[in-house]
């Protein structure tokens, strides 16, 4: 039996890309929370170059950043496909996972910053977000068509973090009549089982925030 | 009798351009519409320079279209309204940016002379390295670059500290690929390219005796037929990074 280990944090929504893949296609693994504060010889031997989560751990050979991970997972275990199998419609799919890794995170910048600051970061990751919505979504249920796909995973982060991000500001981020194609999408994205199953509970997040 | 089979065969092979003067007039033109490859790019972009090393180690055909950048094109505007930037490619009249999206459809859409491995784990690793080089080192050397005083100094220390790593993954191979260009190697071309001209321009010193074995790649990488055929000239980079640099540092 092929060992498959997964080296995360449950902050981090890289680290739940990471298990969104693995459920979805039904692979048993070894879940290991990191203590970032203290990382553990295991993850700093496995990823000696960023010393980061997550880390999948397969049969002994450790793959490292998140967006990596989802590929090789993708090859390794075809089963219930998050690609699509045209080259053009793939890339497409990439273009936008990458685009998640490149400009998705300014939104996890928004409760660590303060004043003027704040409001440039809110601004940078409402454009952000309009992006996603004018030019990504289209008007399909999820960035893949009808069925989840590895651009949905690469998004999920946004699908519970501005929740908590507007409880922390007190004002709203993802609003519906702004964001109507995101909106519906971050719904459906959360009522597919192995997802809703598998989120960061809400008020431990917002606790962490505060 | 011409078989629709052999059609959409000769449609796969790498000659774009079909002569065959059996063919009905009209097929042979939809096939050439329609295999054209189009590159937007500049004469200096070294992510436009990895798209056409790969077009070219697979021997693909393409046209090639430099923008100027302060009077971007339309098309590009329109093919890359995200970002608006290069490189772009456009196939079959469909367009995909982003160079290292670009280079997996290459290599998804070209199959011969491989630029990724077989093996899930190999392509792992080729990935790694180039989101790498372009999350960390290329934003460090950037700094450097730009940067002034203690900011440029600590840029530098990041950048000689990531190149301890891509040091380290050359060990005991020719190319970061193996025996052969790879997907890493076509990312970590500027080192090959741009890092001399950095290293004239700005007085970093980048690539020196601490890093042996990316001293030895350096030769390998640019002197390769393939890649030595498309080489953004030292001089004109250094005339057009020197005027960058006096943007970044105005003389007191």
């Amino acid at each position: 039996m092929e060992q498959v280990q997964l080296l995360g944090m449950w902050l981090s929504p890289y680290s739940y890309r990471v298990i969104w893949a693995l459920q979805l296609k039904g692979i048993a693994y070894e879940y290991i929370e990191e203590d970032l504060s203290n990382k553990s010889p295991l993850l700093l031997q496995c990823n000696p170059v960023h010393k980061k989560i997550p880390v999948l751990i397969h049969s002994g050979k450790p793959i490292c950043e998140s967006s990596v991970i989802l590929e090789y997972i993708e090859e390794i275990w075809p089963q219930n496909s998050l690609l699509p199998c045209d080259p053009y419609e793939r890339a497409i799919a990439r273009f936008w996972i990458k685009f998640a890794d490149d400009k998705g995170p300014i939104v996890w910048k928004i409760c660590g910053t303060r004043g003027e600051e704040r409001q440039k970061v809110i601004e940078e990751s409402l454009e952000m977000l309009k992006t996603i919505e004018e030019h990504g979504l289209g008007d399909k249920k999820f960035f893949g068509g009808d069925k989840i796909s590895m651009v949905d995973i690469a998004f999920g982060g946004l699908a519970y973090w501005p929740g908590v991000i507007e409880k922390v500001l007190g004002r709203n981020l993802l609003e519906a009549h702004k964001f109507p194609r995101l909106h519906a999408w971050t719904k459906n994205f959360k009522e597919v089982p192995e997802i809703k199953e598998n989120l960061p509970d809400f008020g431990r997040l917002l606790k962490r925030q505060t | 009798m011409f078989s629709i089979f052999a059609f959409w065969n000769y449609m796969d092979k790498d000659v774009i351009k079909i002569k065959d003067p059996s063919l009905p007039h009209k097929v042979v033109e939809i096939a050439n519409s329609m295999a054209e490859v189009k590159l937007f790019k500049t004469w200096s972009t070294q992510f436009g320079a990895r798209v056409v090393w790969a077009l070219k180690l697979k021997g693909i055909q393409y046209e090639a279209i430099d923008e100027d950048l302060s009077n971007k094109s339309a098309l590009l505007l329109q093919y890359n309204p995200v970002y608006k930037k290069v490189p772009v490619l456009v196939h079959n009249g469909k367009p995909i940016s982003e160079s290292l999206v670009i280079l997996e459809y290459i290599e998804e859409t070209w199959k011969q002379n491989p630029i990724l491995p077989e093996d899930p784990l190999g392509k792992a690793n080729a990935r790694f390295w180039a989101k790498f080089n372009d999350e960390k080192l290329l934003p460090s050397i950037w700094s450097a670059f730009t940067k002034e005083g203690k900011e440029r100094e600590e840029a530098m220390g990041a950048v000689l500290e990531s190149l301890k790593f891509v040091e380290e993954e050359l060990k005991g191979k020719k190319f970061f690929g193996g025996e052969k260009i790879g997907l890493a190697d076509l990312v970590f071309g500027w080192l090959a390219n741009l890092a001399p001209v950095f290293e004239e321009v700005a007085g970093l010193k980048i690539l020196d005796e601490r890093y042996p074995l990316l001293l030895a790649w350096q030769p390998e990488f640019s002197e390769h037929p393939i890649i030595k055929d498309y080489w953004p000239p030292h001089d004109k980079l250094v005339i057009k990074y020197q005027a960058l640099y006096e943007k970044y540092h105005p003389a007191k």
